[in-house]
């Protein structure tokens, strides 16, 4: 049987209450009066980091050197033209011989990139394939989808054995109705008028989707433990509930006034909280939502048992911060970017060095000496160690998934950030190894020597000149 | 280390000079490096044409042994351009002085440079603007406030205690500093403006850190035997080393950034050359590399002028003052003067060349023997120090 074997999600700490996008914009118009927060990634995350954070919640204890390859779905990749995936697959540390492709350009694409992975695996082509997705979507300030986006990932890996989840259908719709998009080379998000959307496209595609895959498997409503409906409008999500006849348990809580709309990782991280919740024999009904629809039936098997130890929706939904400055936000997304001075410009990327540092900059892989043991960062062709001083009997040896502790640090005002001061420090690696690393999502104020740390993986600038996207770890606080 | 035969006593200082240090919007490095080297050979009564080899310092203000043919119109003999960070005045000065103690050239000339003010940068411009994947966007402070944050945690000092030791640091050399007209700041500070001024990289604030100046500092070596032949009151080298450190300090838990093992190696070194049995006591003054205050107090302890750990309770007694058993900074230091980099190690020496032969004015020390310099070129984890020892 083929399905999910493991599941994964991120969701960044910073979350913005819907009532400071209000005061900062209800000057100009009243988009919408949705209630509660957001999600929104920090200055140095975006789509490819998140779903880089939710596939390593999805591979906890698992062997990288198994995985097949990756399929990332996304609308908002840092390139036009350049595998957004292949940046994942080596910041993961997998093979090089892995499959990777990027799903794009319809917030769709999450679950249809779980269905292609599933095609690969059931055709015998592929096993053990990450499917990934997650989105940073913008709107204009003071527009309702700046209110409703919001920023998270979600991660699956799909198997034909120990499966916790399999896929027993699927009915897919596709259209081309257009009510959200965003032409090549445009920054935020567009839309037709919304009463069109709501009434013409969401409310109709997704009963429709679902019937679809009622009456193909021959299935009743109410087989299904749990219903997943992706939540863009709060009382239509409740209305086709109600049309569809579902019970409220039925029901897999909407996440938009917690997370809001995650774009391609919509529907997904509200999968991932189900399977959270899942007990043995449950049906879970997925659809997606955007030019179309899809519908995905999942059984969930005994297997199930063996995926709680994630960090997943509810630990990441409780480890959170709220971002109180409209401002800071509008300056973190570029929509009102400050000063940087001199030291904020980039120099040209050195792509012939990054490419041959690949496994030591995205894989945050350095070297163990295999005469003495000692792991060192980065990279090293003579042993660090002047006691051994061993050449050339290095093996990489690879610190991202290593728990860590801050053996000194400071808070930089001279040095460039887009989010100053400029955190970093000496970061000690459990088992051996350290290195100075930037830390992120903490407040200069709770640095404390042997406070422990874990790696994350981080955009670490933007060469806006030469569009290039510098990515490297850093160190946090670990989240839950 | 093994055996370090040195070059002790065998090269005299016959000739210095220094430029006023500061923003001198008006100076290129070339009028500084001609206005530095004019005093030198002022100073030793030579011309242009007397000197025979010449070695040039400098970090980022000139590439090739032009640096120093160009502007004093050198005529064909072998110059060198040497970099080796904040120590490249110091070596640039060391290599002249091999030469002359080799027996290959008579008169030598090095000089030490740096023209930073045309950067536009507020601070130390950044060499590697390219981004660097695999490090912070990190400054010089910084760096450096890494090892206050480990000394005070390790000495179990309050940010407060820790805060006002330093401070002492930089008081001291501002004072010095109001009594040199070739300072680049020249005012007086109180502990309290130092401890509640605003932090530049925590817990360093704006007085723990040296300023950024242009400047330009020469000097002229002969054969020790024949100094005398040019002035009544040579000065003779008794050490020059350097320790290079192979950039481990980040990469190996047992550097825990109270130290600058660079700083221990050549000062042990240049020790064993010079025969100084015990710095404290034999040692009369010293011009420290001040970057930071925190590095002029840990270079205190590594330098063996204080016990490890103990050098709070010099810097509170006034150990390193003006008027104290030794004096640190009497010129002001990099806290006053900025550091032009190529040329801090040539200052230091000016300083001590002046004190030697007692012509330091109002910061006179009182029958000094010997002075140390020394230069922390780099960040704590890894770094090239240079320590030199010159004396009567």
């Amino acid at each position: 049987m083929v399905g999910i074997t493991s599941y994964g999600a991120y969701i960044p700490l910073q979350r913005i209450n819907r009532k400071v996008l209000a005061n900062a914009t209800g000057w100009s118009t009243s988009a919408t009066s949705l209630p509660g927060e957001k999600a929104v990634a920090n200055y140095d995350e975006d789509s490819v980091t998140m779903a880089v954070g939710a596939s390593i919640d999805c591979l906890t204890g698992f062997d990288r050197n198994k995985v097949g390859g990756v399929y990332f779905a996304t609308t908002t990749p840092p390139y036009r033209e350049k595998q957004s995936a292949g940046i994942i697959t080596t910041a993961l540390d997998l093979r090089p011989d892995v499959r990777a492709a990027d799903f794009a350009d319809s917030v769709k694409a999450g679950t249809h990139a779980l269905l292609a992975a599933c095609d690969a695996v059931k055709a015998g082509s592929e096993k053990n394939m990450i499917v990934c997705a997650a989105d940073c979507r913008l709107g204009r300030p003071g527009s309702a989808q700046e209110v409703i986006f919001g920023e998270a990932g979600a991660a699956f890996m799909v198997s034909d054995t120990d499966v916790i989840a399999t896929l027993e259908g699927s009915y897919t719709l596709t259209y081309d109705f257009q009510d959200q998009w965003r032409a090549d080379g445009e920054k935020f998000n567009r839309m037709w008028e919304d009463r069109w959307a709501r009434d013409e496209g969401y409310t109709k595609f997704i009963p429709e989707a679902i019937n679809g895959l009622l009456k193909k498997y021959k299935l009743n409503i109410k087989d299904f433990a749990k219903v997943i409906i992706p939540c863009i409008y709060l009382r239509e999500h409740q209305g086709m509930a109600k049309a569809l006849q579902l019970d409220e348990k039925q029901v897999q809580k909407e996440m938009l006034t917690t997370v809001g709309d995650t774009g391609t990782a919509n529907s997904l991280i509200m999968l991932v909280a189900a399977l959270e919740d899942a007990k043995p024999g449950d049906k879970i009904l997925v659809t997606s939502y955007g030019n179309g629809a899809d519908a995905l039936f999942f059984q969930v098997t005994e297997h199930i048992e063996k995926a709680k130890n994630r960090r997943g929706i509810k630990k990441q939904l409780a480890s959170r911060k709220e971002l109180t400055n409209y401002d800071r936000y509008s300056s973190f997304r570029d929509i009102a970017p400050m000063e940087a001075g001199f030291r904020g410009e980039v120099g040209p990327t050195k792509v012939s060095m990054a490419w041959r540092e690949r496994k030591v900059i995205l894989a945050l892989c350095g070297a163990r000496c295999k005469r003495c043991g000692t792991p060192q960062y980065p990279y090293q062709r003579v042993c660090v160690n002047p006691k051994c001083g061993a050449i050339d009997e290095m093996e990489y040896y690879r610190f991202s998934d290593k728990k860590a502790k801050l053996f000194s640090y400071t808070s930089d005002s001279l040095a460039y950030s887009v989010s100053p001061p400029e955190m970093y420090g000496v970061v000690e690696f459990d088992g051996g190894g350290r290195f100075a690393f930037n830390l992120t999502d903490c407040e200069a104020e709770s640095l404390a020597v042997d406070m422990p740390l874990e790696m994350t993986f981080r955009r670490k600038y933007v060469d806006n000149v030469r569009g290039i996207h510098g990515y490297f770890w850093k160190a946090m606080p670990p989240r839950a | 280390m093994g055996s370090i035969k040195g070059i002790r006593d065998k090269v005299a200082i016959i000739g210095m000079g220094c430029t006023k240090f500061g923003e001198h919007w008006d100076k290129s490095k070339n009028d500084l490096i001609y206005e530095a080297t004019r005093d030198a050979l002022a100073d030793a009564k030579m011309e242009p044409k007397d000197i025979e080899a010449a070695w040039g310092g400098t970090w980022v203000s000139g590439f090739d042994g032009r640096c120093l043919a160009d502007p004093l119109k050198l005529q064909y003999i072998p110059v060198t351009r040497v970099e080796n960070a904040c120590a490249s005045g110091s070596d640039a000065f060391r290599n002249a002085c091999y030469a002359v103690a080799a027996g290959a050239y008579d008169i030598c000339l090095a000089v030490g440079f740096e023209k930073l003010k045309d950067s536009g940068w507020s601070g130390l411009p950044d060499q590697q603007s390219l981004p660097n994947n695999r490090y912070p966007d990190r400054t010089a402070p910084g760096m450096f406030a890494l090892m206050a944050t480990t000394y005070f945690s390790k000495y179990k000092l309050s940010p407060e205690e820790g805060k006002r030791m330093i401070g002492l640091v930089s008081v001291k050399s501002h004072h010095n500093g109001t009594l040199n007209p070739r300072a680049h700041l020249r005012r007086e500070v109180t502990i309290e403006q130092v401890m509640n001024a605003p932090i530049v990289a925590w817990p360093l604030g704006l007085f723990d850190c040296c300023g950024v100046s242009d400047g330009a500092a020469a000097a002229i070596v002969c054969r020790a035997d024949v100094a005398k032949k040019y002035r009544t009151d040579p000065v003779y080298v008794k050490a020059l080393q350097i320790s290079v450190c192979p950039s481990e300090g980040e990469l190996r838990a047992d550097y825990d950034f109270t130290t600058v093992k660079a700083t221990v190696r050549a000062g042990e070194a240049a020790y064993a050359e010079a025969g100084i049995k015990n710095p404290r006591e034999e040692i009369s003054m010293a011009e420290l590399h001040d970057c930071f205050s925190i590095t002029e107090a840990v270079t205190c302890e590594d330098l063996k002028f204080s016990p490890k750990g103990k050098v709070k309770q010099d810097i509170e007694s006034g150990f390193f003052n003006l008027d104290g058993g030794l004096p640190v900074q009497p010129d002001g230091g990099l806290k006053s003067f900025g550091h032009p980099i190529g040329a801090s190690g040539v200052r230091m020496l000016f300083e001590m060349y002046l004190q030697l032969q007692g012509k330091a004015d109002k910061r006179q020390i009182k029958n000094p023997k010997f002075g140390l310099t020394h230069n922390l070129g780099g960040i704590p984890v890894s770094n090239t120090v240079s320590v030199l020892i010159i004396g009567l």
